[in-house]
């Protein structure tokens, strides 16, 4: 009896995750407000539904009463998250708003599922998060001078980075991260994303000279080849990648773009010859039976995890996903596929995408320079990340350690993310303030115009002031100036 | 742009996922590193391996008390080629294990199961082995150690796979430390139809007649030799079947009557690099293109360019340091039977439902020309002057017609202790059968294969 309320939860949440997915995809096709709120509202029908799909297959399994209250505090969770967050900002973007609840959902299920325990401590921890990265937009709304600080971004994020060496804990043969007050582990390298991210926007804000090309690049690359040197591999390949489109958006050059892309390709094969960590993982990707008890373990578990669940999934608590090393961070995919579905995993592949492309857009949408390139930098450090790892975890790519946002187990990769998602939120704010504002000024001037006719008509004298415009200092302004 | 380069990145993931689903999944997944495959007999109840009419061969009965007991109703029959799954699993039990324990069972029947709780009942394999056959090839064999395959040349099909000494699959478990045990020399687990070396004696004469004629296309009908029932070549002596005196010989005869010294001149004029790789086209010192799950012993054949003079002669006719399985040997007089190409041998017909739906059909499969069919039509009549005119008028028979080769292998010194091998097929024109069968400890000549190969024949047509 309760295999077949498994069998048909299943069933039920991939037909509303399909649902889901197919309005994210109506939102970004349509124009209209009326349009758009209806399919936020078709999106957060599916989310809810879902969520309560999910955690009432696991109350059947479990049949524990602590998972009914569980789950009521993660509805109150999501009810008061998507509430405050529209209250405070009131033109914040529903769509990365449901997405993100929708990622932390399954996510919630998943991690349920693979252990009651530390599911709730990851709650806390992401209920934490998303209070602190509440924030994050107002910052960015309000303070317009955070392209003078290029030069704090990059110490910053450098001697995070190096102090990992002096106080790390070594965690799957890398120095990922140190653990403050014995409480829980930070992991500098899911933060410093975000000020690299910042840095190389403020350098090019000001710049695009050669020489100031020169620089940023030997700072970033100093980035990278300290992540390199502390193994991880994953958090560096993103870093890269990241560099490589922000440089090439800002300066429009191939000439950039396929040096750098040149330049990696010898850099990867360099580490290839010298790092026996780098040539583990490519060999292991080539052929994980070589050694299948060993390096190939991880990756094995998690292709026979994908098969076993095939594209309609076990099931959940009918599959084995406890059996992949690591399942709740880095190879949560797996698990999702084997007792969701092959199905639902390409679903949360393309809301992933969706997220994406949200953040592509309204990087296009920004006018000057330092905000294009901070929408543009998170987009692209967000979509390599979620194509390193699940392309790791079904072995498209080689496996290289990195969490999928939202959706792992882990504190730092969360607040990370519910920080990059903040920022993306400010910034699409910050653009609808302008349209508005652009609005605003021009019904002002038809209303000036009106008036001044009439006066004319008239034959009064004296001509209207069309008024001072208070100018501020702010790089968007600017850029909007100039293309006027 | 960027949108553009990023869905495309995406899209390629998913791509590659679904061909990962599709098409590589259900291979990776059967392995003995997948926990999950355990588990599925706590849902499933284990299907049955069926014969090629639905004979039962394998299956899990319960008692009253929910204890599930696997019967295997034909006994040591089909014990190493149906294999068994309570000591380890071995032959089709391994080879269909993923099928065996998934059900296809109709959605509405699983629901219903799952109501009454009652374990879904698994797939059932049909194979293509008819017990009738399997049982004359057993017959055959007698008492002797050996192995039989019988196998249909135009689909690849095997009929009836043999291998004795054997054992009860139904008693593995119980009589496994007997079975492992040291004092225990018969080796009754090793299924030597695909895993038994043996020099194939007389019967490689077919490969060392093919290479000659390859070698001389135009002219080997002219080939002509004397016979003095032995010859010497360096200090040693090669002499025929018990101090035959041929005659004059063509190649045609040469082979009829199994003439040693005949092929061992042969052997002396051949281009040893070419007929290396003559060997290794037909699949010696290669993997055989067998069901991935079939366990098998490669063949193997060392001759080449550095080869001294004794080696080359004794390798020309079957002695020497060549080896061979009885199914590959099989498989060789199959590409003969069927116009020069080799359908790969398989054993799996189909996978159904428990209800009877076909879940999945495995089609026969060409694994290559190995020779060209006039080759082919030349080595079928040889093959057919064995019989009629050569070294087995014992296979004569007014109702089909035979074409074989008999062998004796030595496998030492002493020429007393051979095994005997028969290959061949009936009937010589549209062939049905094919048939590999060998007699350890079976003596020179082959004279108890082809008694054995005849009862299978005899047995066969007239069914």
């Amino acid at each position: 009896m309760t295999n077949i309320g498994i069998q048909a939860a299943k069933y039920i949440m991939l037909v509303l995750i399909l649902l889901y997915t197919l309005s994210t995809y109506h939102y970004l096709r349509m124009k209209t407000h009326k349009g758009r709120n209806q399919a936020c509202g078709m999106q957060l029908f599916c989310m809810f539904a879902l969520h309560l799909t999910g955690y009432l297959a696991i109350i059947l399994y479990t049949g524990e009463t602590a998972m009914v209250y569980f789950y009521l505090v993660q509805v109150v969770f999501f009810i008061l998250y998507l509430v405050l967050f529209r209250v405070f900002y009131k033109k914040a973007s529903r769509l990365l708003l449901n997405n993100t609840c929708m990622l932390l959902s399954i996510s919630f299920i998943m991690l349920t599922r693979l252990g009651a325990e530390r599911a709730v401590r990851h709650f806390i921890i992401t209920a934490v998060a998303a209070a602190i990265a509440m924030v994050a937009p107002l910052i960015v709304r309000r303070m317009r001078y955070l392209w003078r600080f290029g030069w704090i971004y990059a110490a910053i994020g450098i001697v995070a980075l190096m102090a990992i060496f002096a106080f790390s804990t070594v965690k799957h043969g890398a120095y990922l991260s140190f653990d403050i007050g014995g409480l829980f582990s930070l992991q500098p390298s899911e933060f410093v994303k975000i000020t690299f991210v910042f840095f190389v926007a403020s350098m090019f804000q000001t710049s695009l000279s050669f020489k100031r090309v020169f620089v940023t690049t030997a700072v970033a690359a100093l980035h990278v080849l300290i992540l390199v040197a502390s193994k991880d591999l994953g958090a560096a390949l993103i870093y890269f990648i990241a560099y490589l489109l922000m440089l090439f958006v800002a300066t429009r050059s191939y000439f950039y773009l396929i040096g750098g892309a040149a330049a990696g390709s010898i850099a990867a094969v360099l580490a290839y010859r010298v790092f026996g960590h780098v040539k583990v993982r490519v060999q292991v990707w080539q052929d994980p039976w070589l050694d299948a008890t060993g390096d190939g373990w991880q990756i094995l578990q998690a292709l026979f995890a994908i098969g076993s669940g095939g594209f309609l999934g076990t099931g959940l608590y009918q599959g084995m996903p406890e059996k992949i090393p690591v399942v709740r961070s880095d190879f949560i995919f797996a698990g999702i596929s084997e007792e969701m579905g092959g199905i639902f995993a390409i679903a949360l592949l393309l809301i992933c995408l969706s997220c994406l492309l949200q953040f592509l857009w309204i990087s296009t949408w920004m006018d000057g320079m330092f905000y294009k390139i901070i929408a543009f930098g998170l987009a692209a450090v967000y979509g390599a990340q979620v194509f390193l790892n699940i392309g790791g975890v079904i072995k498209f790519i080689p496996s290289t350690g990195i969490t999928l946002p939202f959706v792992s187990h882990g504190g730092s990769s969360i607040l990370s993310t519910f920080i990059m998602f903040g920022i993306i939120q400010g910034l699409y704010i910050l653009k609808q303030d302008e349209v508005d504002r652009i609005e605003q000024e021009e019904k002002l001037e038809r209303r000036r115009q009106a008036l001044h006719a009439k006066r004319y008509e008239a034959g009064a004298a004296g001509v209207g002031n069309p008024g001072e415009r208070t100018r501020r200092d702010s790089p968007g302004r600017r850029a909007y100036q100039k293309s006027k | 742009m960027a949108s553009v380069f990023f869905t495309l990145m995406f899209l390629s993931v998913i791509g590659y996922f679904c061909w990962y689903l599709v098409v590589k999944s259900e291979d990776t997944i059967d392995s003995s590193y997948n926990a999950r495959l355990d588990t599925f007999s706590t849902r499933v109840v284990r299907g049955e391996i069926r014969g090629k009419n639905g004979e039962v061969l394998a299956r899990t009965v319960e008692d009253g008390e929910g204890n599930e007991t696997r019967e295997y109703p034909y006994s040591n029959l089909f014990a190493h080629v149906a294999g068994y799954s309570d000591a380890g699993t071995t032959g089709l039990e391994a080879a269909a294990n993923q099928y065996l324990l998934s059900t296809h069972l109709s959605l509405l029947e699983q629901v219903d199961n799952e109501m009454k709780e009652v374990k879904n009942p698994g797939d059932n394999v049909v194979t293509t082995l008819d017990p009738y056959l399997q049982q004359l090839a057993y017959d055959a064999l007698g008492d002797y150690n050996g192995a039989c395959v019988i196998m249909e040349p135009g689909t690849g099909k095997i009929l009836a796979m043999v291998s004795r000494p054997d054992f009860d699959p139904n008693t593995v478990a119980a009589d496994w430390e007997y079975l492992i045990s040291e004092e225990n020399e018969e080796a009754n687990l090793l299924n030597r139809a695909t895993q038994g070396l043996y020099p194939p004696g007389s019967t490689f004469k077919l490969l060392t007649t093919l290479e000659y004629i390859r070698e001389n296309p135009e002219n080997w009908g002219n080939y002509q030799y004397e016979c003095e029932g032995s010859m010497k070549y360096g200090d040693s002596v090669m002499s025929c079947y018990e101090g035959h005196v041929h005659g004059v010989l063509d190649l045609r005869l040469s082979l009829a009557n199994s003439c040693n010294t005949s092929f061992a001149t042969i052997g002396g004029t051949l281009d040893l690099d070419k007929f290396h790789s003559l060997c290794e086209s037909f699949l010696f010192n290669q993997a055989l293109p067998l069901p991935e799950a079939m366990e098998y012993r490669q063949s193997s054949f060392v001759l080449d360019g550095n080869s001294g003079l004794s080696e080359r002669v004794q390798t020309a006719i079957g002695q020497g340091r060549t080896m061979i399985s009885p199914l590959h040997n099989a498989m060789i007089v199959s590409a003969i039977a069927n116009g020069g190409t080799l359908m790969s041998p398989y054993v799996m017909e189909r996978v159904e439902s428990a209800d009877g739906k076909v879940v999945k059909q495995f089609m026969p499969e060409s694994a290559g020309k190995l020779l060209s069919a006039s080759e082919a039509e030349t080595l079928t009549d040889f093959m057919v002057a064995v019989v009629n005119e050569g070294t087995s008028p014992s296979l004569q028979s007014d109702s089909y017609q035979v074409a074989g080769k008999t062998g004796s292998a030595e496998f030492n010194s002493n020429k007393e202790d051979s095994h005997a091998w028969f290959v061949g097929f009936a009937p010589a024109k549209n062939p049905e059968i094919v048939v590999s069968i060998i007699y350890e400890n079976g003596g020179t000549g082959g004279s108890v294969a082809t008694k054995g190969a005849k009862k299978i024949f005899e047995g066969y047509f007239s069914r």
